[in-house]
């Protein structure tokens, strides 16, 4: 049975996003274990969600990179409402990367409990599997003592 | 370089008409449509032979589930209006863009009276199952995937704008403290309001224990934190301002119109999670008169969901920033006889979810000094408006006397 102490790690149904060329390298970025932005060759700034063009130079080509994999939980919701019929109660994540403070995830958050998630929780990501798609999900960083800049 | 004209000023509200709202009524989208709108286009003292302009909010073929109301064409072709100017659609500054758009169409001399409708069917497309969640309708079809902004949210299960905007209140609580207890009373204030509205879907006491024992939705969101799906239509009439001495009921003027958006247009994107776009709104509205907030007698703010109300509250400049919550606990400054009467029919939360334009009724009725056992004590020069919010919001000002 799922508690406030146990949340499921999402909703018992996955809706999945449609691969496409701009969008095809982030959904499927989990499959060797790393998150991969749009980045600017030109300006270096990450760019999401994926776009034709860098919105901040609209000049450099963009070019999925690897980050970190790490980031600050910006705001949360635990989710009980039954929209997903089936579906215990869930960690809806706000996440902000760790290299840019205007690049944020929609994400499960996974593998804590529900009264422990808060604002300004460092968490790292996890990838959950569904046909095609590496859902990028995020838990708790387990060494936080080495990020000053939590809570940002 | 000289001040732009504010071509808004030139319209007024000159009518207003309302279907009966409430659960399950039975009646078919156009039927409420053709009630509300006969009604304030004779409040207006027209005839349909007089309206040359027509709006709404959204338009056929946006959302399921009795969300859109009858297309711009059927209501035409229903009251046989000879149009000179029409307009529907989903994309704009919140539910009010239909008005907006009726404004300046009415400035620009396309129209000289505009008919503006906002139809909800909610309720009975819940009671047929149209309502269902993902899963549910869509079991043994397959579900279809998706492209476009949801793809970033669907798959996390954040599919309801309550989970989008329960990251307001929860963002809202780690800045500025905010609390359950405080929030509780946009839901209390309205249901209070609503005992005397006659036409409220719930008027029963609500408590502050009642508030804080109901479910959960989407933390810190409660069922009393999310509106009441109802049926009814809303329809106002926006006349040139020059037809106002010959309004048989007082003219509403269009004082400002608010419709910035200068944050990333996105749920999960904008720039600051408090306040989304009503930040943007709420200050091209201000850049566009000499009124203050001050100056606002009655306050009639879009509670699709409690929290959105907490910030137009501050946004609009009703309460300092951050401090909307002990602004209104307690609920005495926010009562009909406070410095800022607030939803004073009850809102979406206690009087039903007419989006928006609800509101903007309430306000009319203020304004015209006809709420009846709500009326504000001191009959209202400058009401606020404001509807929608996350990344779609749109406000104005009214007046009861020219500007």
């Amino acid at each position: 049975m799922t508690t406030a102490d146990t949340v499921a790690r999402g909703p018992a149904v996955r809706v999945l996003p449609r691969l496409e060329d701009l969008n095809r390298f982030f959904w499927t970025s989990g499959e060797d274990g790393r998150l991969r932005f749009l980045r600017c060759t030109g300006c270096r700034r990450y760019v999401h969600p994926p776009g034709p063009v860098c919105p901040y130079c609209l000049d450099g080509p963009l070019v999925p990179k690897p980050v970190s994999g790490q980031g600050v939980v910006h705001s949360f919701t635990v989710n009980h409402q039954q929209w997903i019929p089936g579906s215990d109660p869930y960690v809806i994540g706000l996440v902000t990367i760790d290299e840019q403070d205007d690049v944020r995830l929609t994400t499960n958050l996974v593998d804590c409990a529900a009264h422990d998630v808060h604002v300004g929780m460092a968490v790292e990501v996890t990838f959950e599997q569904v046909e095609d798609v590496w859902l990028p999900l995020f838990r708790p960083l387990l060494r936080p003592l080495s990020r000053p800049e939590a809570g940002r | 370089m000289s001040a732009p004209e504010l071509l808004e000023r030139r319209s007024i509200i000159s009518g207003i008409g309302q279907s009966p709202v409430g659960r399950r009524l039975g009646r078919g989208e156009l039927d409420l449509t053709v009630e509300a709108c006969l009604g304030a286009i004779a409040d207006a003292g027209l005839t349909r032979d007089d309206i040359d302009g027509l709006a709404t909010f959204p338009g056929a073929g946006v959302g399921t589930g009795g969300f859109a109301g009858p297309s711009t064409p059927e209501v035409q072709d229903a009251l046989r209006l000879k149009l000179n100017w029409h307009d529907g659609g989903l994309e704009g500054p919140g539910q009010l863009r239909a008005v907006f758009a009726a404004c300046l169409a009415v400035a620009a001399g396309l129209a000289r009276h505009v008919l503006v409708y906002r139809t909800v069917t909610e309720s009975s497309a819940q009671g047929q199952g149209g309502r269902q969640g993902i899963g549910g309708a869509a079991a043994g079809r397959g579900i279809p995937r998706f492209s476009g902004t949801m793809q970033w949210t669907l798959p996390y299960g954040a599919v309801s704008a309550a989970n989008w905007l329960a990251w307001i209140a929860q963002r809202r609580m780690f800045e500025y403290g905010l609390t359950r207890k405080q929030l509780a009373w946009i839901a209390l204030n309205g249901r209070r309001n609503a005992a005397r509205n006659p036409k409220a879907i719930y008027r029963e006491p609500m408590s502050l224990d009642d508030y804080m024992a109901v479910r959960m939705i989407s933390t810190p969101l409660c069922l009393y934190d999310c509106d009441a799906p109802c049926d009814g239509s809303t329809a106002v009439v926006v006349s040139h301002a020059d037809y106002a001495p010959d309004t048989p009921n007082t003219a509403c003027h269009v004082n400002a119109i608010g419709t910035a958006l200068r944050g990333r247009p996105s749920w999960d994107q904008f720039d600051d999670m408090t306040t989304f776009s009503a930040r943007d709104a709420a200050a091209g509205m201000w850049a566009r008169t000499e009124l203050r907030p001050s100056d606002i007698d009655v306050a009639e703010l879009y509670d699709g969901f409690s929290i959105l109300t907490m910030v137009w509250l501050e946004e609009l400049g009703l309460c300092g920033k951050g401090e909307s919550g002990p602004f209104v606990e307690g609920g005495q400054r926010i009562a009909l006889d406070g410095p800022v009467p607030l939803n004073t029919s009850g809102g979406q939360l206690s009087a039903g979810r007419l989006h928006g334009f609800g509101m903007l009724h309430e306000a009319c009725v203020q304004l015209r000094g006809e709420g009846g056992p709500r009326q504000v004590p001191v009959t209202p020069e400058v009401a606020a408006v404001a509807a929608g919010g996350g990344p779609i919001a749109g406000c104005m000002l009214l007046t009861r006397g020219p500007s």
